[in-house]
């Protein structure tokens, strides 16, 4: 006597089978490249030169889950009238868009400094630029290695 | 509906530069997973956040699909005078909320 539970299982599979694989074929997001990281770069710094030194940023070097990763951008700055940073984006390599956030910031922020969680798709290079009132651009960079990505896990039902 | 944690110090001293934490319960559906039936789950997030204190912009961010579910935005700004701090986040499908904080500037 066939179990109907166990055709039931077997239905649910194929139908999540044949959704994942509907998945790899069609829905799989186009990655931004080196190119397009350096598209969004351009996008944002224009033809400006990006100097290195007084921008950091804190990743950590390994992340076990890349759904959730602490990120701080944070600028030697004495944010007064005459001389703040006006701006932080942050960009990366491997996402499905370049784009991760952008900050506006002015005098009354009194430290240049931004904390949030981003997520990461894949073990990739981030890049934060700062913009500051005398229009100078400054770039710093981190590589990250993802255990885990963003994006893979199984959707709830 | 919506859930925010705000971390502001109730009081500050004049001038000093302090920092406001916020977290947002928001699922931040990016727009680029597939369910179960392999259709694209439609995009759903925050996409942007500011903070005015007494009326004045001190701080906003623009937030993409790469910003963690449940957002997290720590930022600094000054103490200048006693009064109220206004956060607001807005997003797809209408999503908007909005907090008030008092602080006490001694």
């Amino acid at each position: 006597m066939p179990d109907s539970r166990s055709t039931t299982g077997r239905r649910v599979f194929l139908i999540r089978a044949a959704g994942a694989a509907a998945a790899l074929a069609f829905a799989r997001p186009a990655l931004a490249t080196p190119d397009s990281l350096q598209a969004a770069i351009k996008d944002v710094v224009g033809d400006a030169p990006l100097r290195e030194g007084r921008l950091v940023l804190e990743l950590p070097p390994l992340a076990e889950n890349g759904n959730s990763v602490s990120m701080t951008v944070s600028m030697d700055s004495p944010m007064t009238e005459a001389d703040h940073v006006r701006a932080i984006h942050v960009l990366n390599e491997k996402n499905p868009q370049p784009h991760v956030m952008s900050a506006r910031l002015g005098p009354a922020a009194g430290k240049a400094q931004v904390t949030t969680r981003i997520k990461l798709n894949d073990s990739q290079k981030v890049v934060a630029i700062a913009e500051t009132s005398d229009g100078t651009f400054w770039v710093a960079e981190a590589d990250v290695i993802v255990t885990l990505a963003a994006c893979v896990e199984d959707m709830p039902q | 509906m919506s859930n925010a944690l705000i971390n502001v110090p109730r009081t500050v001293r004049r001038g000093e530069v302090f920092q406001i934490r916020t977290l947002i319960s928001h699922r931040m559906e990016t727009g680029f997973r597939a369910g179960t039936n392999g259709q694209l789950i439609p995009r759903d997030i925050i996409d942007r956040f500011s903070c005015t204190y007494n009326g004045v912009e001190v701080f906003s961010m623009r937030l993409t699909p790469a910003i963690a579910a449940n957002p997290f935005i720590g930022f600094h700004t000054r103490a200048t005078e006693s009064g109220t701090i206004v956060l607001r986040w807005t997003g797809d499908n209408g999503f908007s909320v909005e907090e008030t904080v008092a602080i006490e500037v001694v």
